[in-house]
């Protein structure tokens, strides 16, 4: 990983009316790096990555994209930039060739007709390129994306909730795809909602009604969040969560399969919370998940989202 | 509830029916805007009766017999003299350029003649490319020349009024002597294809884009408005072309109307043409935010096209105001070349100011589209 980062943007700002989207994020990518963006839906993700390939104009903030300037080189950045849209965005009424084809020739790609022959046989679309893009499944659709997305050869790919709606199998090629183009030095960022996602990212952030809530590595996010959590099994867990909830001490507490996880931000009180049920329950002291962290992030966000 | 039919089921789609319609200002707008436009077109602009029709005067004559005729004509309401014209070449040149609908002519000695009992002749030559616009104005002359002179042959001269007819009027009705109306209606027609498909396909193109999802993904790939809009109007300049090329064919063949002047010619200025009705295609797909909305807007300039260019009614037959804005269209001028050049065998230089008019038109549209036309999805 070199030193340059990918992005280093601050104070990044972005109002929708009086609604302020995105509020003051600065971030920081390396190279190399996949990085990825995690939050509720709402919470301003994909503006955020609008604004870095120049689709929205930020209202405040500044900072480079590639060692361009991210407001005045808008231009300059789309030509290194790849981005995946969050719905498919290629032509439907296009051969899976010819999207391929549209897209080099807007990029300028040169011996262009080599590099769509290249990517059609990297993405093991050999043999299906004549077929038009919109008869494509969930998940040939999004390889399709992808390929185009990287057939100008760019430096930084945005990809927003690249794998919504695609199957486990296809899910996991995606991402041992992602992890080969970032060891071959391309940089990630990547939006997603599924948790063993976030664990295959590098460093991850966390964003909620536009406010960075949180970032590091997976590790640095849970440790940063304090939380202590307890697995709770056995009997009516709906009824004890309900009674769990709101007393002192107690942040959360939500059904994970067959348990509960009571979490807390004071391991003292959270266990003086629940010593009146500890006998009728079987207890057991875990570290806390990221899902646990988010969840609980979401929260405290929304309290201060609310009181705001 | 009912298995067959539910009061409940039809009052939720009913209710949200309407919901959805409130939510829809621009269509609603349309809905109530469009018939608005009509009733104001038809009612108004239109007059299929049309008077104070441009005429030239040559006279050749200054005696008080051809006086008292010329102002007979002219309170007939129907020929509005603009202008005085020195020779036939001057009176062929004005109607060839469109400039008056007539051309009366008086010759020499007509007053002299006329009192001798020598039937001079009166000559109206008109243009006839449109029969509507000139038949009335044509058929009115006998009756007053009947009545014009009625004064003057009184006293004296009473021997004239018992004479049949005293003058020798003659009628030439010029580019379409048989008052054929496909003659008209068929070249014509070419403009009208041409601004409806052009117009409604590129108010297409951009919402399209957008509706589809595909506009985000073409923002951010580093383009420039112009090569987004040339691009998308560039392929219907072939369609465009196989349309007139269609109709030029037909024309011939189905119809025999008659093709003058230079074909070449009239294809340079389908090109200008063709371009103004895909700019302002692109400038509705600019500013509508789904296809529906395109296709009104287009509509929405359709109409007046179709009404107030002079296709459908003469063009000299509506109001003031009606003309002003027929000038603005760009069908108003391209029809006016199309007959042209088919049927007067108008060149170049006859067609250069509609030509520039429309030219004109099409850059203002553009401008508006790339003005419009957002890079950013903001």
């Amino acid at each position: 990983m070199s030193e340059e980062p990918a992005i280093d943007v601050k104070g990044m700002t972005k109002h929708f009316g009086t609604r302020t989207v995105v509020n003051k994020i600065d971030l920081q990518v390396r190279k190399g790096e996949i990085y990825g963006f995690l939050g509720p839906n709402g919470s301003g993700k994909t503006t955020f990555i609008r604004m870095l390939c120049g689709l929205l104009k930020s209202d405040e903030g500044s900072g480079t994209c590639l060692g361009l300037d991210v407001i005045k080189q808008s231009e300059e950045i789309k030509k290194q930039v790849g981005y995946m849209t969050q719905r498919f965005s290629f032509y439907e009424d296009l051969s899976i060739r010819e999207n391929l084809d549209f897209v080099a020739r807007m990029y300028g790609v040169k011996n262009r007709e080599e590099a769509v022959n290249a990517s059609i046989k990297r993405l093991g679309l050999s043999g299906r390129e004549q077929q038009l893009a919109g008869q494509l499944s969930g998940g040939w659709k999004q390889r399709l994306a992808l390929a185009a997305c990287l057939i100008h050869e760019p430096k930084l790919l945005l990809l927003d909730e690249p794998t919504a709606g695609v199957d486990p199998k296809a899910r996991r090629d995606f991402w041992e795809q992602i992890h080969q183009l970032a060891a071959e030095g391309l940089t990630f960022l990547i939006t997603t909602h599924y948790m063993d996602e976030a664990e295959r990212c590098h460093r991850i952030a966390y964003l909620a009604y536009g406010d960075l809530l949180t970032h590091g590595t997976v590790k640095e996010v849970i440790e940063s969040a304090h939380l202590t959590t307890w697995s709770v099994k056995g009997d009516d867990l709906l009824k004890l969560a309900g009674e769990l909830r709101g007393k002192p001490g107690v942040h959360q507490a939500v059904a994970f399969g067959s348990s509960l996880h009571v979490s807390g931000g004071d391991a003292a009180a959270l266990k003086q919370a629940i010593a009146p049920y500890r006998k009728d329950y079987e207890w057991t002291l875990i570290s806390p998940g990221l899902e646990d962290v988010f969840i609980h992030l979401m929260d405290q966000s929304k309290d201060n989202f609310a009181a705001a | 509830m009912n298995r067959y039919f539910s009061i409940t089921r039809f009052l939720a789609i009913i209710i949200k029916e309407f919901i959805q319609m409130r939510r829809d200002r621009v269509t609603f707008g349309m809905m109530v805007g469009i018939p608005l436009l009509q009733l104001l077109l038809f009612g108004f602009a239109i007059n299929s009766d049309p008077k104070h029709l441009p005429a030239a005067v040559l006279m050749n004559d200054q005696g008080p017999q051809a006086r008292t005729l010329l102002s007979a004509i002219r309170n007939s309401g129907y020929y509005e003299f603009v202008r005085q014209v020195h020779s036939e070449d001057e009176a062929r040149e004005v109607l060839e350029h469109g400039e008056v609908q007539f051309v009366v002519t008086i010759p020499q000695d007509f007053s002299r003649d006329l009192l001798r009992g020598d039937k001079p002749t009166l000559l109206i030559e008109a243009d006839a490319t449109d029969p509507a616009a000139t038949s009335n104005a044509i058929n009115i002359m006998r009756p007053l020349l009947t009545t014009a002179l009625q004064n003057d042959f009184k006293g004296p001269l009473a021997y004239l009024a018992q004479n049949e007819a005293p003058i020798d009027l003659r009628i030439h009705a010029l580019y379409n002597p048989e008052a054929i109306t496909q003659y008209n209606i068929v070249p014509g027609l070419m403009g009208v294809v041409l601004t409806m498909t052009m117009v409604m396909i590129t108010a297409l193109a951009i919402t399209r884009e957008r509706e589809r999802g595909t506009m985000e993904n073409l923002l951010s790939m580093p383009t420039r408005p112009f090569e987004v809009l040339l691009g998308k109007i560039i392929p219907y300049m072939f369609v465009g072309y196989i349309q007139i090329t269609l109709i030029l064919l037909a024309a011939h063949f189905l119809f025999h109307v008659p093709m003058i002047g230079s074909l070449g010619l009239l294809f340079v200025a389908a090109f200008v043409f063709i371009a103004a009705n895909l700019a302002v295609g692109i400038t509705f797909s600019t500013l509508a935010t789904n296809q529906l909305q395109a296709v009104q807007g287009s509509f929405f300039f359709f109409l007046p096209s179709l009404l107030l260019s002079g296709f459908m009614f003469p063009f000299r037959g509506m109001p003031q105001w009606a003309q002003t804005i027929g000038e603005v269209l760009p069908l108003t001028h391209f029809l006016r070349i199309v007959r042209g050049v088919l049927l007067k065998g108008n060149t170049f230089a006859d067609i250069s100011l509609q030509l520039w008019q429309i030219a004109l038109f099409a850059l203002v549209a553009l401008f508006i589209g790339v003005f419009r036309y957002r890079q950013t999805l903001d």
